[in-house]
């Protein structure tokens, strides 16, 4: 009787519009798959799912190596420090990714901070290119995605014993071996939930690439937008939308299995 | 020993988190420039952009905009979420986790699909463009966030508190409003400051639905990183920073209140 009211607002308001999209991709401009068969022949459309694809790995297994070294050192750090590091990642989770993006803007740009003091230093004579290409939109991914391969992790690293790996090292391992062989298998779900997020995280990404990457690197969302808001193509849209939503919720099913959504976000909310 | 080896790991960490927080401050230092385009003050500190920014009919519009919409998003957030919450853990049986799986769907579904959405469906509804359509938006968005606050807080009730107040004669409304709500009230708030967060900062959805007459600050900020170069738009980043790292001060200090007196 609470919940009923809710639910048939967020079904009718939000799902019926995203099951019409799905819809929409093999009905319009006609009925059939010839969105679909787009994907095969237009090499535009190709190369943008591989850049989107690519994006996303190589953000995927930035942020979740630094994360995981984040992670770990929060777990052995003394509290005061912990609790410092915690509030670091807590705001910058927090600051919108637009701002986040408008400031690497600012530092990359051709004219920006970096370039000028290199410049004027005397490290350089002509400006680095670091925005409008791929090296841009990745660093501005992978330090908006560091915070989401944290919080997986620490809720992780926090269900292991520390005996265990007193344990190891009492049986004559060494901390590298003891590492390596007792605490990264420990990690492993960790590991796969962190990864999941920020790649299912990252594949939707759109105010990023379109900053930072200028128009020269298009991932799918970009793609999207422009589809519907510049050429007004629907079909091709709602086929590329399709797709994004269901490697998605797949993903999402699979990180569910490692990892209740529950506990991650939970770790942020305390 | 243990604790040497432990200083690289150390330093590298700080320097992520660096790495995490000083370039999204970098608008800081660029508002309160004495130049005119974006750049470090050059000896001393300018307010002009500021200023300029105080001064703008459209900053100024955008700006009570975005408050508006946030304030009316994160109340009505607050209030369906909590509801769905309440409902979903005195339910608690398969159909009730289905549920409660479909209205976290926004939280999942990547915003640009999202944006796509609802601009279809806001078309024929009429509701492009103006302050219902993306309030409503917004909330739809931010039910998630309050669902899983106050999801959290209902997992340390204890039911049978409901159950005594129930035996005790009081009809459910009265339980609902004495009973559970004084309990779960700093998940109501944090998902109420969530939800406020996320709709001051969100632009994707904002970006497709709305367009002349309701023009957010994330909005106005877009545009005016595209077109680049003039300080007021840091000072306008800043507001949004400011205002998103309040919201969060405010958040800190009254759980951290909240959690003292119940301990007492």
């Amino acid at each position: 009787m609470l919940v009923l009211p809710v639910t048939a607002a967020v079904a009718l308001l939000y799902i019926a519009p995203i099951i019409n999209i799905l819809f929409l991709s093999v009905t319009d401009p006609q009925p059939g798959l010839g969105n679909y068969q787009k994907l095969v022949e237009s090499d535009t459309l190709i190369r943008l799912i591989w850049t989107t694809i690519r994006v996303c790995l190589i953000t995927t297994f930035f942020a979740v190596s630094l994360g995981y070294l984040v992670a770990y050192t929060m777990m052995h750090a003394l509290e005061g420090q912990r609790r410092w590091m915690l509030s670091i990642l807590m705001i910058s989770f927090w600051i919108s990714v637009l701002v986040r993006t408008f400031s690497w803007l600012m530092l990359l740009g051709r004219t920006g901070l970096v370039n000028e003091t290199l410049i004027s230093v005397g490290v350089i004579s002509d400006p680095i290119a670091f925005v409008r290409n791929e090296v841009g939109v990745l660093i501005g991914m992978v330090d908006y995605m560091i915070p989401y391969a944290v919080l997986p992790l620490l809720a992780n690293m926090r269900g292991i014993d520390p005996r265990i790996m007193s344990a190891s090292r009492s049986l004559g391992a060494s901390n590298l071996q003891t590492f390596v062989r007792v605490y990264l298998p420990l990690t492993k779900p960790g590991v796969i939930a962190a990864s999941l997020l920020v790649f299912i995280s990252s594949l939707g990404f759109y105010i990023t690439p379109a900053i930072l990457g200028g128009g020269k690197v298009l991932m799918i969302a970009e793609y999207i937008s422009v589809q519907l808001l510049v050429t007004v193509r629907w079909g091709t849209a709602a086929m590329l939308a399709s797709i994004m939503l269901i490697s998605v919720l797949l993903l999402m099913y699979i990180l569910n299995r490692f990892m209740k959504l529950g506990t991650i976000f939970g770790g942020d909310v305390r | 020993m243990k604790k040497r080896r432990f200083h690289l790991p150390l330093a590298l960490t700080w320097i992520v988190l660096l790495f995490l927080i000083v370039p999204s401050l970098v608008a800081f230092p660029v508002s309160v420039t004495n130049q005119n385009y974006l750049s470090f003050p050059d000896g001393e500190i300018s307010w002009k952009h500021f200023e300029n920014l105080f001064s703008s009919p459209e900053w100024i519009s955008s700006f009570v905009q975005s408050a508006i919409v946030a304030f009316c998003s994160s109340i009505v957030a607050t209030i369906a979420g909590s509801l769905c919450a309440v409902g979903l853990w005195r339910l608690s049986s398969q159909l009730g986790e289905i549920v409660r799986a479909i209205l976290l769907l926004p939280l999942i579904i990547p915003s640009i699909i999202s944006a796509m959405a609802f601009y279809r469906l806001w078309i024929p509804l009429g509701l492009i463009d103006s302050y219902a359509g993306l309030i409503l938006a917004h909330s739809i968005l931010a039910l998630p966030m309050v669902l899983i606050t106050v999801s959290a807080s209902l997992a340390n009730f204890d039911f049978r508190l409901e159950q005594a107040s129930r035996s005790l004669g009081a009809p459910m409304f009265t339980t609902i409003r004495r009973v559970i709500i004084p309990s779960i009230q700093p998940g109501i708030f944090a998902g109420a400051v969530f939800s406020f967060i996320l709709s001051w900062d969100e632009i994707v959805v904002a970006l497709f639905i709305s367009k002349f007459s309701v023009f957010t600050l994330p909005r106005r900020l877009w545009n005016g990183m595209r077109e680049n170069t003039d300080p007021t738009v840091a000072a306008a980043a800043v507001i949004l920073i400011t205002t998103t790292l309040a919201a969060m001060l405010a958040y800190n200090l009254l759980a951290k209140r909240a959690s003292r007196s119940t301990a007492q």
